[in-house]
């Protein structure tokens, strides 16, 4: 485990410094994000690098606004203040360059499997066959070929989430934005489901934002994770879980380092559960 | 339904009623009632008849016209209103109004309005329907998952293709339910708007056959529309239960 806290908060205090360390490409940058509704104030301040082909993991007490950030980056709303770049280029809106998990799957219950998977291709104007070769190959590396002309309610959670991830990986983006996308899963499918996620990083090389409040999850599945605190969300912590991920799930779960790195988080988080 | 440990079928209750209804009319207790066997009998010479065929296209015509109205501008009505919030703020009460308050009494209004023919009977039609199916729409636009409309964002949807591919299409059970509930009101503003305006249609035969006392037709011409109702209320159902197989789930 590797704790970067200190130097992104000397990061957040001059701002003006290179956050990023020399080489190190970066796919998503957060630059002095804060969003106030009314009078909640959200987010304040956040200073953030996504480097690319990683899984950065944001963490945090419920209400601290975790998700609020990960539907900034989406340009599924908008900051108070603050600008996200992507690519190098500021977000104005939501991108092709950009995929969306949600937490309750958003799947249309009126169209099978292979039209939701296509679906977000289906809306970039591709044409019919096109469309479905791309969306059967990305039904097939998310484990549910043989499914595609069945209904979202003939399938379980895990299946429905799963359905959800292969529309993002249809489109091609470069980032991925999962926003709990396990939460409504059930203790076993979940589990599966991480380790096909970590199957699934190392084959796509994509860049991933990964919402969750779970540490154990946040400690398997990331290269990076970073923990916000209490509202107003701030990055209170920025940890490397230094684990090594050619070991079997198993022996994952019951490695030391990794142990280790939930209980540090876990000290660092109680203090924000009433 | 099981009476005394025997299924009795579902038609039973129907075929019961209609066996009473004969035995009433054959023994003559009631002026007003004639036997059903002569009703049907009246019934298959009436729709043979060319009075009768020119009031009922004359009333489907109506009908059809209206309705189609009411369901364009209900639906519509009810996307904006579900949408935005403050066209719901402002029209809201009104909706709220109109789909209670008793209509018929309007039509004698409407009359003055858009004088004794098939335009009154028109916007009666409309008037009737239109307000259900405002409601529900706008109930079934308010339901529609936010995660769904973010996910429809979040892959480029454009404007149309959102309310096209997405909302419309999340709020359809509803929209149909409105529907279904607005071609029922829809069949009353057509015999209420034609009944009141008195020279038209269905209203004009009805007129003619209460004021002559000729209930065999006049029966008849109530069964027809009876019929009418509910085949029209059974088509939507059925529509209306295919949806749900899919948006019900949700």
């Amino acid at each position: 485990m590797r704790n970067i806290t200190a130097a992104a908060q000397a990061a957040i205090d001059h701002a003006a410094i290179d956050r990023s360390a020399p080489g190190e490409d970066i796919a998503v940058e957060v630059r002095g994000i804060s969003k106030i509704y009314g009078d909640v104030e959200a987010l304040r301040g956040i200073d953030l690098d996504f480097p690319r082909g990683r899984l950065t993991t944001l963490l945090g007490p419920s209400g601290c606004g975790k998700t609020t950030l990960l539907k900034i980056i989406a340009g599924l709303n908008e900051p108070s203040a603050g600008e996200i770049r992507v690519n190098g280029r500021p977000v104005t809106g939501p991108g092709p360059e950009r995929a969306f998990v949600f937490q309750d799957f958003a799947l249309m219950p009126w169209a099978t499997v292979m039209r939701n998977v296509a679906f977000g291709l289906e809306l970039r104007g591709m044409g019919k066959d096109e469309r479905q070769a791309i969306a059967r190959k990305y039904i097939a590396e998310v484990g549910l070929a043989g499914f595609e002309d069945k209904y979202p309610h003939e399938l379980s959670g895990g299946m429905r989430q799963r359905v959800g991830l292969a529309r993002a990986f249809a489109v091609n983006a470069d980032v991925l934005l999962l926003d709990e996308p396990f939460s409504a899963v059930d203790e076993q499918n979940r589990r599966k489901f991480q380790e096909d996620l970590l199957r699934l990083v190392a084959l796509e090389n994509k860049t991933f934002i990964f919402v969750t409040h779970s540490i154990e999850e946040a400690v398997y599945v990331s290269d990076r994770i970073v923990i916000l605190s209490r509202r107003p969300g701030r990055v209170a912590q920025i940890i490397e879980p230094e684990i090594d991920r050619t070991a079997s799930p198993d022996a994952i779960r019951r490695d030391q380092s990794y142990l280790d790195t939930v209980e540090a988080i876990w000290q660092g988080l109680k203090r924000y559960v009433d | 339904m099981t009476i005394c440990g025997y299924r009795v079928p579902m038609m039973a209750s129907l075929l019961f009623w209609c066996v009473v209804w004969e035995i009433v009319g054959q023994s003559g207790a009631m002026f007003l009632v004639p036997p059903l066997s002569s009703v049907v009998m009246a019934g298959i010479d009436l729709v043979q008849t060319g009075s009768w065929q020119a009031a009922a296209v004359t009333t489907l015509r109506s009908f059809a016209l209206g309705m189609v109205l009411a369901i364009v501008a209900g639906t519509t009505l009810g996307v904006l209103m579900g949408r935005v919030k403050a066209i719901d703020n402002l029209l809201g009460i009104w909706v709220n109004i109109f789909v209670s308050a008793p209509l018929s009494a309007l039509v004698p209004v409407l009359m003055i309005l858009f004088g004794m023919g098939e335009t009154t009977v028109v916007v009666t039609v409309f008037l009737f329907a239109v307000w259900i199916i405002v409601l529900d729409t706008r109930a079934g636009i308010q339901h529609v998952p936010a995660s769904l409309v973010e996910m429809a964002r979040s892959y480029g949807a454009s404007r149309p293709a959102l309310y096209g591919k997405i909302i419309l299409l999340a709020a359809l059970p509803e929209i149909l339910a409105g529907i279904r509930l607005g071609l029922v009101r829809g069949v009353k503003g057509v015999v209420i708007g034609q009944l009141l305006v008195s020279i038209i249609g269905y209203g004009e035969l009805f007129e003619l056959y209460s004021r002559n006392f000729d209930m065999n037709n006049f029966w008849a011409l109530t069964l027809i529309l009876f019929a009418f109702a509910m085949l029209v209320s059974a088509l939507i159902e059925r529509l209306e239960k295919r949806v749900e197989f899919y948006a019900g789930v949700r």
